[in-house]
Order: structure tokens, then sequence, then C-alpha cells
């Protein structure tokens, strides 16, 4: 075991400072256009906008679950690495939805995700989706979320064995 | 298109994949053989999760995950439009790489009011799955 302690950071307030860096690097987050609005120790807000391209039944205009997947999955992964003092990437392990009703057209819903427990290798989440209150739920989410052991900073995987 | 081999549905599930602007944001697209159907989703750039490792983002898969369960469900049933989901579960098995993404879903209850559903999607392997989906959908009209 390495005695020396470990540096520690605040990985939520990092992540609270490059707000809008996060969505740049990836490309689905920009296509669907939710945005992160706030971000605690293990705890993660968003809006996720209405928009023309992501309505799912063109009868109703309401916007298809698979939005809400991608919001809440990406909300839940950044509450894990909100809840840590080292910067990691996560990776969904699994993830439940449950769709208690349909989202309105043309309103914003809200997303809310936390971290409620973190293991060495594994953080488990839930997320809500609503209009204006968790009171009356859009849909519920439920998530684990693998750690990976590459990190910023640490020492460089070891390089693959070059092809012949 | 030999017509003997087609479901009279597979006509239907082209005409709702077009209408639904989630479908085309997504850029899926179905072959139906009679009840079978594979579900296509050809790469795009937009589809990335992750910029740094080049994953397809575990949401734009679950997405079409649950349009193939959706549409697999519809094109069984004599359902006028295609059924609501009212949960599903997804299990990330493997990583998506940047490339064409396929898709296959599985009736495996189909009841008066709920239907349970399994999809799986792969890429070069079919026994290799990338994701799978277990979901419910509320396949009563009333």
């Amino acid at each position: 075991m390495n005695d020396k302690p470990k540096k520690q950071y605040d990985i939520a307030a990092i992540m609270n400072e490059n707000i809008n860096v996060m969505r740049d690097v990836v490309p689905w987050a920009n296509e669907t256009r939710f945005r992160v609005t706030k971000v605690e120790k293990g705890h993660v807000f968003g809006v996720q906008p209405w928009e023309d391209h992501l309505v799912g039944d063109p009868e109703t205009g309401v916007i298809h679950g698979g939005v809400i997947t991608t919001f809440l999955d990406n909300l839940c992964g950044m509450a894990c690495s909100a809840a840590m003092t080292e910067m990691r990437f996560v990776a969904t392990i699994d993830l439940r939805i449950d769709y208690m009703r349909p989202a309105e057209k043309g309103r914003d819903i809200i997303g809310e995700a936390e971290c409620y427990h973190l293991t060495r290798t594994v953080c488990f989440t839930r997320a809500w989706a609503y209009h204006e209150t968790r009171d009356k739920l859009i849909a519920t989410a439920a998530g684990t979320f693998a750690i990976n052991k590459a990190r910023f900073g640490g020492p460089r995987p070891k390089p693959e064995v070059p092809q012949t | 298109m030999n017509p003997q081999l087609t479901n009279p549905r597979a006509d239907e599930i082209d005409a709702i994949l077009k209408r639904l602007p989630f479908a085309q944001t997504l850029g899926m697209r179905c072959e139906v053989l009679g009840d079978e159907m594979t579900a296509i989703l050809p790469f795009q750039e937009k589809l990335i999760g992750n910029v740094a490792i080049r994953a397809l983002h575990g949401g734009a898969i679950a997405s079409f995950l649950e349009l193939t369960a959706m549409l697999q469900v519809f094109l069984v049933s004599d359902m006028p439009r295609p059924p609501k989901p009212i949960n599903l579960t997804i299990d990330y098995l493997r990583q998506g790489h940047a490339k064409d993404l396929y898709a296959r879903a599985y009736v495996l209850k189909m009841g008066r009011r709920m239907a349970s559903v399994r999809a799986e999607a792969w890429q070069e392997n079919r026994a290799e799955p990338v994701t799978a989906l277990m979901a419910h959908f509320l396949v009563a009209t009333d």
C-alpha cells in the first residue's frame, strides 16, 4: 500500500466551474440539447428543453422517452464524478427508467441526479425528471456505474504492444 | 422486396419511422422479414458520448433499443399506433464502438394490457451484445 496520503480534490466544485465545457465533449448531449445547471457534491441538476427534433409522438408533440433516458443517464454519471475526490471516468453498468407521465409539449424538463452510495468500484445513483416539483414526476431512474481506473494527471496507461 | 415475404405491417413500420422526428434524429431504419425485424443505427458522429474513447452514448443506444422494442410490439400486434413505454432496464455489456449498431427485439409476452419485451444491440458479433434492454409497454387501447 502507498502510505502517502492521496491528494484530494473537490471534483464537484471543478465541475461547477467548467459546467459548459462538459457538454462540448459529449456530442450526443449536444444533439439532445440538455444543459447542466448546477453541480454539488454527489448531486447534479440539469434542464432538458423541448425541441421539435426530439418529438417521439407526432400526434401529441411529447418528446421521446429516449431523450429522458439520455438526460438522466448523463446526470447520474456526472453525479458519480461529483461525489468523488479524484477525477475518474465512470461507465454505466445498468440503468432502470420508470415513466410516470408524459412530459408536456413545449415545456422544459428539470432533471436531478444523486449519487447516494460509492464503493471503490461502483457508484449507486437515482434521478428524477419533472416540470415543477418532484411531487409530480415525469420519470425516475436508478443506475449503477463502474468507476474506471484511468485518472487525469495520474500515470499514463501502459502503451499497447506495437503492431507489426 | 418479395411481397410474399413481407408482413403487411412492415410498410407501416417505415411510415412510423419517417414521421417520428426523434427516430430521424437518431437516423435509424428497420428491415422487416415476416415477423422478424432488424433495426439498424448507422454510425454518425453525433451519437458519440465520449470523445476521448470514441464510444457511442449510452443514451443513444438506449433510445435506439427502446424504439426497436416499441416497433417490434407494434409489428406483431394489431394496435393502431405504437405502444407507450412503462419502464425499461438497460444493461450496458460492452463499449459501443464508433460504427453501425444493429438490434432485434423479442416480445416475451403479449398480454391484453402489457407487453414484455427484450431487445439486444450488437456490432460485429451477434453473440457479443453491446447492450441489452428489458422493457414493458402499455398495449391497452382504451
